[in-house]
């Protein structure tokens, strides 16, 4: 319950925070929305020297379209994302997978770029933007870059995140109208992590898959895209044979560690079951675009 | 080592200045310092929000948010429910539906609902129980609870609010 002592930093402003990162070097942690790294230090699992908390800098916060690009900043909490009219409309996957993380006082406190730039391979934010597309901007005193989330995630609780660098915003070009979606996740009880959960993005062409994505959480060290499961799906129609095959390949994508939530091959076997159901629910909805 | 900060927030509508260590958690601040001891703690992976206290419009886990953080936040806790003696709606509810037993949860549980009512004041069960999810309670089994916000939804909204409870209800009817 108690953390360790440590050193409080509330700038006000993007280059003040590089200044005290530079500073500090990694004897500092980024403050987000503390719900992973203030339950880490109660467990003294960390116990970094300096605490950067990013809550008072504005220009870390907001959802907003950019010539077809919808830009999200990193401080952007749960909440925000959930009644996001914007979001509502365009990008429904984000609000589909952000009812499903924590519950509500979490998501008023947890923040989007918290979410993946803590890798925890039991965090949801990953696999849905993984299958958005997505790209994270990366800011550090030098300048920013630019990288995809699909290779973000390395390994568990590691990124290309670099000392000094700091998630600023989240890219994620505007899906299509039309295009299907669905977040279908296993879990225990409301607020848990994963059993296995599945993203997917899906449009159609002609009666034919003409894009997929799927990615799977929490069942491998980091988010795990199905690229198999994709590539058998592409330019055919999503029936029987062919769902039942982009199942099988993305079971066979899992490399998943066993725990209280069950062993490798019942993780295994549940991924290929909310992959079943979310490339369904997606195809209904790619058929059916009516918005909810 | 780490120096102390002095950190100034309104607490239930008076300003208060604290003087804490940048690692202590709000909820010992407003069990310890402040004297606000009905905020509770019931566990430290930050799932049971029996600290459940209104910052700045939204509902946090008070366990889970330094105090440091707090530096000119709007904090309303249960303390701050009733006004001039008189309960708040959802305190009421919770007695006339019977959605309390050990009390451990409830001011948690009314802090929650609190902010609930405000964004949605006429919630459905389903909203009700999905939207309290960050509240445990180990006594009720949450169906009174989830009558009780019903009770105080009602009452917020104007319209007549009355027990469910058979007994209370006939001890009710019997005073007319």
């Amino acid at each position: 319950m108690i953390p360790r002592p440590f050193e409080y930093h509330a700038p006000q402003t993007l280059p003040e925070a590089f200044a005290l990162l530079g500073a500090h070097g990694d004897s500092a942690k980024l403050l987000a929305g503390g719900h992973s790294l203030l339950p880490m230090m109660k467990l003294r699992f960390a116990a970094p020297d300096h605490l950067i908390d990013l809550g008072r800098i504005t220009d870390l916060k907001g959802i907003r379209e950019e010539n077809g690009v919808l830009w999200i900043g990193a401080m952007t909490t749960e909440n925000e994302l959930i009644w996001s009219t914007l979001l509502q409309t365009r990008c429904p996957l984000i609000c589909e997978g952000a009812r499903q993380i924590a519950d509500p006082q979490v998501r008023y406190r947890g923040t989007l770029g918290g979410d993946l730039s803590h890798g925890d391979p039991g965090n949801d934010h990953p696999a849905l933007m993984v299958a958005l597309d997505a790209s994270f901007v990366l800011q550090s005193a030098a300048g920013e870059r630019v990288v995809p989330a699909d290779g973000f995630f390395i390994g568990t609780y590691a990124t290309l995140l670099e000392p000094g660098e700091i998630m600023t915003g989240i890219r994620i070009p505007m899906p299509p109208p039309g295009t299907g979606y669905c977040y279908a996740k296993l879990k225990r009880k409301t607020g848990d992590f994963a059993t296995a959960a599945t993203a997917v993005t899906l449009r159609l062409a002609g009666g034919n898959v003409e894009h997929v994505r799927i990615a799977l959480t929490n069942v491998g060290d980091t988010v795990i895209r199905a690229t198999d499961a994709e590539n058998v799906l592409t330019g055919k129609p999503l029936d029987e044979h062919a769902l039942d095959e982009a199942v099988r390949l993305a079971m066979a994508a899992c490399n998943p560690a066993p725990d209280l939530r069950g062993d490798e091959d019942y993780k295994r076997a549940m991924a290929g079951e909310m992959t079943r159901r979310a490339l369904n629910t997606a195809h209904e909805r790619a058929v059916n675009p009516a918005r909810p | 080592m780490a120096s102390k900060t002095m950190v100034t927030f309104s607490l239930n509508g008076s300003e208060v200045d604290v003087v804490v260590e940048p690692r202590e958690l709000l909820i010992h601040t407003l069990r310890e310092k402040c004297q606000h001891t009905g905020p509770h703690i019931g566990c430290e992976t930050s799932h049971c929000g029996a600290c459940t206290v209104d910052f700045n419009g939204t509902s946090v886990k008070s366990c889970t948010l330094l105090t440091v953080q707090a530096q000119g936040a709007e904090i309303r806790t249960v303390e701050g429910l009733a006004e001039g003696g008189v309960l708040h709606a959802l305190q009421e509810g919770f007695m006339q539906e019977h959605g309390l037993q050990c009390g451990f949860c409830t001011p948690g549980m009314l802090m929650r609902a609190y902010r609930l009512l405000q964004e949605n004041p006429d919630p459905t069960e389903a909203e009700i129980r999905y939207w309290m999810a960050g509240n445990l309670c180990r006594c009720t089994g949450y169906q009174n609870i989830v009558k009780a916000v019903q009770y105080a939804a009602r009452k917020l909204r104007g319209e007549t609010a009355e027990s469910s409870h058979p007994l209370i209800a006939a001890d009710a009817a019997q005073a007319h």
